[in-house]
């Protein structure tokens, strides 16, 4: 065992968190995504655009009894995290998200001068 | 049923039908019902002297379309998560999100009692609380 096995890890990014599951959806104007985050409070999700990176992150709250003990549980981990790298002709700054029923929608618009444009063929 | 896949290079693929063999052999006796992991909606169960909790995570479901139901002690979770049709001319880049009908039936302990059952739907998990009947509760007797 090497030394750096006892560094504590204190980033968020490197705790254990489960990965939704998404649907992407690309038509003229953008690119939607949906994402499944059953559990998570509209206040505990965090989106970020950074450079080109998208990071989705929700942290699961349940309304819990208190002394409830576990006998079966198949999300076993309190988080979710999903990154994704955007493309350059998406606009991330005219990031649109709804969140609703632990579904969320994000709509990333492309960019002005990307929108698909007719190109005339001139025939000589 | 897990099937062999049809593109053994796929190593994706192969490795997820091991861990399913290696999960199918670890249960000598797995119930009638197989092995529930990995359907829809996912389910964590838990218990207190006073009820039984269980939690289904079913986002996005018009709450009056689930189905719930409990007889002879087995709970039924029933439904249908509907997904908007992507425009003609959309490509469909991922799609991992569940679609379609869905049921899960779990088997509650003896001591439960139907009549004290109680629903919510909230950020996209059903929240199914079943009290225990009055007389399997711990008791305290007094010493004469």
């Amino acid at each position: 065992m090497s030394d750096n096995t006892l560094v504590k890890k204190q980033n968020a990014r490197d705790e254990a968190a489960l990965l939704p599951p998404v649907d992407v959806i690309e038509d003229a104007s953008g690119i939607t995504l949906y994402a499944d985050l059953p559990g998570v409070p509209k206040e505990k999700l965090t989106l970020q655009v950074e450079a080109d990176t998208l990071t989705i992150e929700g942290e699961i709250d349940l309304d819990m009894p208190g002394g409830i003990e576990a006998s079966h549980a198949e999300v076993s981990l309190p988080r979710y995290r999903r990154v994704f790298t955007l493309s350059k002709e998406l606009d991330a700054s005219k990031v649109a998200a709804e969140f609703s029923q632990g579904v969320l929608k994000l709509s990333i618009p492309k960019a002005a001068h990307a929108q698909p444009r007719k190109i005339e063929v001139q025939v000589m | 049923m897990i099937y062999r896949s049809l593109f053994p290079r796929d190593l994706m693929a192969e490795l997820d039908r091991l861990l399913r063999d290696t999960q199918q052999n670890f249960h000598f006796s797995p119930t009638i019902r197989g092995i529930a992991r990995g359907g829809f909606p996912a389910m964590n169960v838990g218990g207190t002297p006073q009820s039984v909790e269980l939690y289904a995570f079913a986002p996005g479901i018009e709450p009056s379309t689930l189905d719930v139901q409990i007889e002879k002690g087995v709970l039924t979770i029933a439904g249908e998560r509907q997904r908007q049709k992507p425009a003609e001319d959309a490509t469909v880049h991922i799609d991992e999100r569940f679609e379609g009908r869905f049921r899960r039936v779990v088997t509650l302990p003896d001591d439960i009692d139907p009549n004290a059952v109680d629903a919510k739907y909230t950020d996209g998990v059903l929240r199914i609380s079943v009290g225990r009947k009055q007389s399997a509760q711990p008791r305290r007797i007094t010493i004469q």
